[in-house]
């Protein structure tokens, strides 16, 4: 969660308002109604239905790819701008409500008029993709981990995995450690693709009647032991200025388009970017990024990341809050800097 | 199956990978893209070199070399180690800066208490907090990382450091 401000996600919360179906006589798993979108699932797929053109339409989406997007969208409070499930379906962030869109951003999809998009009160949109998450993910599945560390997404229900989907949201006021802010790692193993990194913590040397003012962690033991991927999450805040530095292996599972600038930093290994056109898809660029490249990722695309090792990648995100309107009516140009 | 351990791959001054961006469509400099170890390799000892810029918000890149001058700042400021070894100095101001945006000199001798010191190695991140002063000291060429605010040290040469 790479926010200042955070949602109230707790299981409970607004639950009265997800309007489930009962368990399916053969598959086990209950649909789901959000507005006049319907979403169901099946041994392989997530089914999305919406009405367009006076027809029903529908996209299909393999179980594990939708179940990771939406537990991204969720922990991530619906984020910022964007969250594509891929080039079809995704939300858009308004702070306080969020669109669900089918082919909105499809520049195909939207030419032809068979798009749709319908904007609910985040409470309610929250509520039902944590009912949908709580009742899709069987037990030995992780939404959060990468594919070689987690269980199959795939086949009738059987059982869950709450704690999994649930696990206690990181959110930090200044550095992680400091008195009365969010705890270091110690109580979390090093990941298997982390090993090698090096678990010393500075030294600290306080001189008398400054015990406790003097603060240092090892940021990269830290991201080591963490045990979610494709997450960031504060690490230290600079007024509206927010480091969130998180740890990746295989795909990003949404393909995010920012409201916004953000920056990413390489902090070890490598992960290749795809970036596309933010409101038709259509590719841009691909970058490749190693150990040290920073680059920005511009308020007009989306970008979709690749790694093959778990590498530490920090993201970098400004808070401040009224700059997706900035950005929009033109008075900030989509890219941060001019050479 | 192969049983080699998995090595986790960080750069340095003297080792590092750029990586690269393939344009289809758009402009690379865009992206403004860099490379913080290259960055550092053509910098003087500590110049404050901007790597990214966000509406006034910064991330620095300063080459770690011998003993920094004082600083300070009016808010919090954060270093991170990401090559080499580098001590950290803590003065607790008797007249702390109070206003304005980004790193401040605070002069050769700052009127202060000693706080004390911290020692960070490659990956160790520090708080600079709001107020005090500090200073920084590097027996070998390393790198850090600030993150703060866009101030009169600040040195931006996109052109000089950027893809394009």
């Amino acid at each position: 969660m790479a926010m200042l401000e955070s949602l109230d996600t707790s299981p409970s919360f607004a639950a009265d308002e997800v309007e489930a179906s009962l368990p399916d006589s053969v598959t086990g798993y209950r649909s789901f109604r959000l507005g006049a979108f319907t979403l169901s699932r099946d041994e392989y797929f997530v089914r999305i239905q919406w009405p367009a053109k006076g027809q029903q339409r529908s996209h299909l989406i393999p179980a594990d790819a939708f179940l990771r997007a939406t537990m991204r969208d969720v922990a991530w409070g619906f984020f910022y701008g964007w969250v594509n499930f891929d080039d079809v379906i995704g939300t858009r962030n308004h702070y306080g409500k969020v669109d669900l869109y089918a082919g909105t951003f499809n520049g195909v999809l939207r030419e032809a008029g068979v798009d749709y998009t319908e904007r609910f009160e985040t409470p309610k949109i929250m509520a039902t993709f944590k009912a949908i998450l709580r009742d899709w993910t069987n037990a030995g599945f992780d939404p959060f981990a990468a594919p070689e560390e987690t269980g199959s997404a795939f086949g009738r229900k059987k059982g869950d995995n709450l704690e999994a989907i649930e696990r206690f949201r990181v959110a930090t006021r200044r550095m992680p450690g400091l008195p009365d802010d969010s705890p270091l790692r110690d109580d979390l193993p090093v990941n298997r693709q982390f090993a090698d990194v090096p678990q010393d913590e500075p030294e600290i040397h306080a001189a008398e009647g400054f015990e406790g003012e003097l603060h240092a962690f090892n940021l990269y033991k830290y991201l080591s032991r963490s045990d979610v991927t494709w997450n960031p999450s504060v690490s230290s805040v600079c007024k509206a200025s927010l480091f969130c530095p998180t740890t990746e292996e295989f795909i990003l599972p949404v393909f995010h388009g920012n409201d916004r600038v953000e920056w990413f930093l390489q902090l070890s290994d490598e992960i290749i970017w795809d970036v596309a056109d933010k409101d038709d898809g259509s590719p841009r660029a691909r970058i490749t990024m190693r150990a040290g490249d920073i680059c920005a990722m511009p308020a007009d695309i989306r970008h979709q990341g690749y790694s093959t090792k778990r590498s530490m990648l920090l993201v970098w995100e400004n808070a401040t809050p009224n700059l997706p309107q900035r950005y929009e009516s033109g008075e900030l140009k989509p890219y941060p800097v001019e050479f | 199956m192969s049983t080699a351990a998995f090595r986790t791959v960080f750069g340095s001054l003297d080792d590092y990978r750029k990586g690269s961006i393939e344009i289809i469509q758009g402009e690379a400099r865009h992206y403004a893209f860099s490379n913080i170890f290259e960055v550092a390799g053509q910098s003087a000892p500590y110049e404050k070199v901007v790597v990214g810029l966000n509406l006034g918000y910064v991330i620095e890149t300063l080459r770690a070399d011998g003993q920094s001058p004082w600083y300070t700042a009016a808010h919090d400021e954060f270093a991170i180690s990401v090559d080499g070894e580098v001590r950290v100095d803590f003065l607790k101001l008797d007249e702390p800066l109070v206003e304005g945006d980004g790193t401040r000199l605070a002069g050769p001798q700052p009127k202060g208490r000693p706080m004390g010191y911290v020692l960070l190695k490659r990956g160790h991140q520090a708080l600079l907090p709001a107020g005090c002063a500090y200073r920084f000291d590097s027996p070998r060429p390393g790198v850090l990382l600030v993150q703060t605010i866009l101030g009169p040290l600040s040195v931006e040469k996109w052109a000089d450091i950027c893809l394009k």
